[in-house]
Formats: C-alpha cells, sequence, structure tokens
C-alpha cells in the first residue's frame, strides 16, 4: 500500500486488501453513515440542523470536561511548586527536617525565589509516613479482602452474600472523617491496650523485627494508621475479588473437583490464577486510595512532623494529612513559600497515586466489567 | 490402626496408610483454607458493627431532637446549619455533576469512536484516582484566594464535582453498555434516528444504573472533608443564597474541627454529625438497593450459581 498506482492496482473487492476500504466510499458502513441521509423516520423533521446533531456536540464537549481537569490541576499545581522545586531541590527528598523558618523576619530571595530565612524542609518522613502506612494497610487488607470474597461466592447462600455485599457498601459509604473519629476514639485505644503490647511482647528478639518492638504509644500512629487505612480499601479489593470470582467459569472448576480435587485445591489450582491479575490489579487500586486518604490519617497518626516512625506504633504523618494540617499555617507565611512547599508536596503524592493508578487500571483493564465506579467503592 | 502397630508392614499396606495419611493431610488443608476464609470474613463484619455501634453509642448518650432545629452557637448549640448546608451542598453536586457526568457517559458509550473513547476514559479513571486533598488544594490556591470567591459554596461545588464526575460518567458508560445490542438494531430496523432510540428506548434499561452510580456519587461527596475544608469553609448560621464570598457549613466539619475543640459540647456535635451522616448514608444505600432489587425482579438473566459440594 505504498503508492495510489498500487492501491489501483489491486482495485477494490480484492479480500483483505486494505485499498478498498479506501474506494469502498459511499458504500461502506451502511449503518454509520450521517444523520442527515436518514430517511426522516419516527423521531422528527429532517433538518441539517437537528437537535440529535446539537446534542451530539454538547456531549462531545461536556466528555472532554474530565481530561480539561486534569490537564488544569496538574498545570497549576506544577507551576505554584515550580519555585519550591528549585529551591527545595533534590535534599527534599533526602532529609527529615519540617523548619518554615521565621515568618516574622525580612524575607530572603535566593536565586529569584523569596522565602523566609532559615527555612528548610524536608519531605522525607511524609512519603515514608505514607508508604509505609499504605503497605501496612495492603498487607492486612489483601489476605482479608481475597478470603471474604472466595467464601462469598464458593460457600454462602445467596441471602448472606448478599447481608456481606451490603457491609462493604456500609465500608466504602462511611466517610472518612467517622473513619477518623472511630479510629481515635475506639480503636486506637483498643488496639495500643490489647494488641500493641501484646506483639510487642511476644515476637522473637531478633533485629529484623526490632521494628515492631518498643514503646506502643498511646494509639495515635502508625498501626492504627494502617489498620484504619486496611478497613478503609477492604471493599475495593473484596467486592472486585467477589465481582471477578463470580466470572470463572463454573465448568472448569467442576471438572477440577470431578478429577477429585477436594475444593481448596480447585481453588488454589484453577479459580485463583483464574482472577489473579485482577485481584492485584484491585490491590493496587486500593493502595492507591490509602495512598491519598486524608481525614482518617489526619486523625488518627498524631500528624507529628520531621520525624520518622521510629517504630511500628509511633506516631507520624502523611503527605496528604500534612497538606490538610499545614495549609492554615502556610497562609502566614507572607513569602508564599510555605504554600508554593505544600503544593510540592501535593505534586510528589499526585505523582505517587498516578503512577500507582495507571498501573492498576493496566492491570485490571483485561478484567474489569464491574458496573460499578472501581476506585473508589463497589 | 491395627496394622500400623504390627512391626511388619508390607509394601500394599503402607501404600494403603500413606494414602490415608495424604486424605487426612487433604482434609486438614481443606478445613484450614475455609476456616481462614471465616475468619477473613469476620474480620469484615466486625468492624462495620463496631463502627455503627460505637457511632451511634457515642452519639445517642447526648441526643436531643434540638440538634435538628437549632444552628451551632459557638462550640455548642445545634446542627442545623451544617444539616441544611450538607444537603444544599449535595444537592447542587447532583445537579452539576450528575449533568456533566451523565452527559459524559452517554458521549462515551454511544457516540464516540473506540480510540478516542478509551483516552478520554483513561483520564476520567486518572482523575477518578487522584487524591482529594490535591483536588481540594488546587480548589483553594485558585478559585478561593486567585478569583476571590472567597470560601464559598460555589468552590466547594466545583471541586466536588470535579471529584465525583468520573464516577458517574463510569457508571452511566456501564449500564449504557450492558444494554443489549438487539435494542438498538431493532430501533435502527424500525427506522428510528439513533438519538430518538437513545431518548426512548435504550436509556430506560440503563436507568436504575445510572441512579445507582448517582447515588454512591452522592454518597461520597457528601462525606468528603478534605477538599471542602479549604473550599466551603465554616459557618454558623444557615446557608445564604450567595454562590460565591459566603462561607457553609457541613457535617464532616463538625467531625473534623470540633473533635479537636477541647470543649465537652463540642465533642458531643462531633459524635452527633458523625452519626447523622452515617445514617444518611446508610439511607443512601438502602434506597439504592431498592432500585436495584426492583429493577433486578424484572431480569432472569442473572447467572445461576451452580451448587458446589458443600460437604
Amino acid at each position: 500500500m505504498t503508492s495510489p498506482s498500487v492501491r489501483a492496482e489491486i482495485g477494490p473487492g480484492t479480500p483483505g486488501a486494505s485499498g478498498s476500504i479506501g474506494s469502498g466510499g459511499a458504500g461502506e458502513g451502511g449503518s454509520s453513515g450521517p444523520p442527515s441521509k436518514r430517511p426522516s423516520g419516527v423521531g422528527g423533521p429532517r433538518a441539517w440542523l437537528s437537535g440529535e446533531r446539537v446534542v451530539r456536540e454538547v456531549l462531545h464537549v461536556v466528555a472532554f470536561i474530565p481530561l480539561v481537569a486534569l490537564v488544569v490541576l496538574v498545570v497549576i499545581l506544577a507551576a505554584k511548586a515550580w519555585p519550591a522545586i528549585r529551591f527545595n531541590g533534590l535534599g527534599f527528598f533526602t532529609h527529615d527536617a519540617w523548619r518554615p523558618g521565621n515568618f516574622y523576619a525580612n524575607p530572603v530571595t535566593t536565586r529569584g525565589v523569596s522565602h523566609p530565612p532559615a527555612v528548610s524542609y524536608g519531605a522525607l518522613p511524609l512519603i515514608t509516613g505514607t508508604l509505609e502506612s499504605s503497605l501496612i494497610a495492603i498487607v492486612l487488607a489483601i489476605p482479608v479482602g481475597v478470603g471474604t470474597a472466595l467464601i462469598v461466592v464458593e460457600k454462602l447462600p445467596a441471602r448472606l452474600s448478599s447481608a456481606v455485599g451490603f457491609c462493604l457498601e456500609v465500608l466504602v459509604g462511611v466517610p472518612s472523617v467517622v473513619y477518623g473519629l472511630w479510629g481515635a476514639l475506639t480503636l486506637g485505644p483498643f488496639l495500643a491496650h490489647h494488641i500493641s503490647p501484646f506483639i510487642s511482647n511476644h515476637l522473637p528478639d531478633v533485629p529484623v523485627l526490632s521494628f515492631f518492638k518498643g514503646a506502643t504509644g498511646a494509639g495515635e500512629g502508625l498501626f492504627t494508621s494502617g489498620v484504619v487505612l486496611a478497613i478503609m480499601i477492604l471493599p475495593i479489593i473484596a467486592a472486585t475479588t467477589r465481582d471477578l470470582l463470580r466470572q470463572v467459569p463454573r465448568q472448569t472448576v467442576e471438572g477440577a473437583l470431578a478429577l477429585g480435587m477436594t475444593d481448596s485445591e480447585a481453588t488454589w489450582a484453577v479459580t485463583f490464577p483464574w482472577v489473579r491479575s485482577g485481584v492485584i490489579g484491585a490491590s493496587v487500586l486500593g493502595l492507591g486510595r490509602a495512598l491519598g486518604e486524608t481525614m482518617a490519617i489526619a486523625m488518627v497518626s498524631g500528624t507529628v512532623l520531621g520525624a520518622n516512625a521510629h517504630n511500628f506504633y509511633s506516631t507520624m504523618t502523611t503527605i496528604a494529612a500534612t497538606i490538610v494540617s499545614q495549609l492554615d499555617s502556610a497562609f502566614t507565611d507572607s513569602t508564599g513559600f510555605a504554600v508554593r512547599t505544600l503544593a510540592e508536596t501535593a505534586l510528589v503524592l499526585l505523582l505517587i497515586t498516578l503512577v500507582v493508578n495507571v498501573l492498576a487500571r493496566l492491570l485490571v483493564r483485561r478484567v474489569s466489567t464491574t458496573a460499578l465506579p472501581v476506585g473508589r467503592g463497589i | 490402626m491395627t496394622l500400623a502397630t504390627t512391626a511388619q508392614v508390607t509394601p500394599g499396606q503402607g501404600a494403603r496408610l500413606a494414602a490415608r495419611g495424604r486424605v487426612r493431610r487433604r482434609r486438614a488443608a481443606n478445613w484450614t483454607l475455609w476456616g481462614a476464609c471465616s475468619v477473613a470474613l469476620a474480620l469484615v463484619v466486625i468492624p462495620v458493627v463496631w463502627i455503627l455501634v460505637g457511632v451511634a453509642s457515642r452519639a445517642l448518650a447526648h441526643w436531643h431532637w434540638s440538634v435538628l432545629t437549632t444552628t451551632t452557637v459557638g462550640q455548642g448549640g445545634g446542627l442545623e446549619n451544617a444539616i441544611v448546608g450538607t444537603f444544599v451542598i449535595v444537592i447542587c453536586v447532583a445537579i452539576v455533576a450528575g449533568a456533566i457526568g451523565i452527559a459524559g457517559g452517554v458521549y462515551l458509550a454511544e457516540f464516540t469512536s473506540e480510540r478516542s473513547g478509551s483516552f478520554l476514559r483513561g483520564a476520567s479513571e486518572v482523575l477518578s484516582g487522584i487524591p482529594s486533598i490535591v483536588l481540594g488544594y488546587v480548589g483553594y490556591i485558585t478559585l478561593v484566594v486567585f478569583f476571590h470567591w472567597g470560601f464559598s459554596l460555589a468552590a466547594a461545588l466545583i471541586v466536588l464535582s470535579v471529584m465525583v464526575v468520573p464516577y458517574i460518567v463510569k457508571s452511566t458508560e456501564v449500564a449504557l453498555r450492558n444494554v443489549p445490542t438487539a435494542y438498538r438494531e431493532g430501533a435502527e430496523a424500525l427506522g428510528m434516528r439513533s438519538g430518538y432510540a437513545l431518548r426512548k428506548l435504550v436509556i430506560r434499561p440503563a436507568l436504575p444504573g445510572i441512579t445507582t452510580g448517582l447515588i454512591v456519587a452522592l454518597a461520597i461527596a457528601l462525606g468528603e472533608t478534605a477538599p471542602l475544608l479549604y473550599t466551603a469553609g465554616w459557618s454558623d448560621h444557615l446557608p445564604t443564597a450567595h454562590l460565591t464570598g459566603a462561607q457553609i457549613g457541613y457535617l464532616p466539619y463538625v467531625v473534623w474541627a470540633f473533635y479537636n475543640q477541647p470543649y465537652a459540647t463540642s465533642h458531643q456535635l462531633s459524635n452527633l454529625a458523625a452519626l447523622l451522616l452515617v445514617v444518611i448514608v446508610l439511607l443512601l444505600i438502602v434506597i439504592a438497593r431498592v432500585i436495584v432489587s426492583v429493577t433486578q425482579r424484572h431480569a432472569p438473566d442473572r447467572p445461576q450459581r451452580l451448587g458446589r459440594s458443600g460437604k
């Protein structure tokens, strides 16, 4: 198909020749022709500027709104953060300090960026805090979510599995501030009094596990944050896995059973391989949600700035919780540098979640046909 | 067992014993898996009950009906302003985000080509993955500060709409795609224009799905705090008719901000607001379930569960 002459030699009607599409002309695609060529049937008079055409154009414009919003979002954030990115440099990712500087002294200008004197921002504790709490959440949520989905699909009668579905919907629907309140008032103290001391005292004294030993705190911190996040992302994993398990062809599973496998063996050998990539995708989606969770973490993490979590139970903070707790005071910085730094942390969070989400979509795409918006709930 | 205790074991008996051990091991593995799954199930159900009971018991200890009819005064009073404010915000989001989301979903399902459709779909899905605090932050620095709208309904509305539109787009699109192609082909065969067929025929079976998606989106909008903290502000008074320049109260703010105050009355209000939020969310879930069950009663083509040896 390199030149018109070649196409002419093949000519129309040659099977498999792509040239025939070009020369097919008006005869092609009878069902998708322009609306004005249709006979005017049910649904209004023939008109060049029909209502349908207008509606289609409006819909066309509206469909681009999410894309436009996305681009505007990233551009605004990057523009706001640019001076901070230049000033903070790579050190932003490697040190612990969070010193907004002296807001009341005369501003200093370094490399064209105006900022308060003695300013030094390091986002390392925020980034590690975000990753650690989300990692705990995902490690706790995957086995629980997958196990629940398995028993719901394979064992429970329809009525009970519908009740479990209701529970999952409640977990999706409960606002994150309510999780935060419950985590701070009920779950945190419970973990600090009963679970954390147990883990801390009974783990063997080996260097690998030293992170899980030591002072167990008062209930605000990494462990509580991880558990709250795990509960919040549970429904994403459980509901997606459940929907995937329902799509596993019964004949294959029944074949395995007929060969004499127990149903747990059939589950391992047949069902799991079938849903594996979807479960991984759903888990990564849950991870994305956990990374960006704000209010619950702001209420149960202790939100300490400038220090890494020294053990499994110590107070910490995440990027999102820092933005929500620091924005007020950041606006008292007359140079605007604190706000720009928060924009930079927001940009970091945005990039982390973007990477995670795109990864998840690539994994889930092949199998995701659930009717409900994956990514946030069921 | 008696065979096993004798000193001499013939090869055939050994094999039989090994087989018996294997069966026992496989049975144990079977029980272990389903036992672990039962524990997992308990770990899902327990938090749900715990959260609901915990929130309800803390709030009901200080329940008084005047919470619904008086406005907040400083750290005490009632929650009427927050309740009304929440409903105003959610209804506005339903109108704006509902219109945009449903239109976008219809476009993606009915009118777009494969290629541009998957591009727009990807953008929408990526947008849904962006943390809400990032949306709130951008809303603050642009709408509230740069546009001089101040803390206002308009700023809150735009930020929340951007947040929930992807969910509505997705659920609308999926609902429309689940409508059998035969509907469209039949309409085409009868000579209907595609827009007319969509309006009168195709959209009807998709309506329950679209409505459910909208309800899910509203439940999300209802409970969001992070994007509203720096766009809606807070007001002790009932919402006014001003789109910009007037702060507006909402329930999640009470849960978060009043919890951080050192007063007993503010803690009570925080717990009460949490209970109200949970009750509204439960109502929305029940409504969505009723819609689904009523419409599915007429759809007998759900996949049948095949019996599996339960033992």
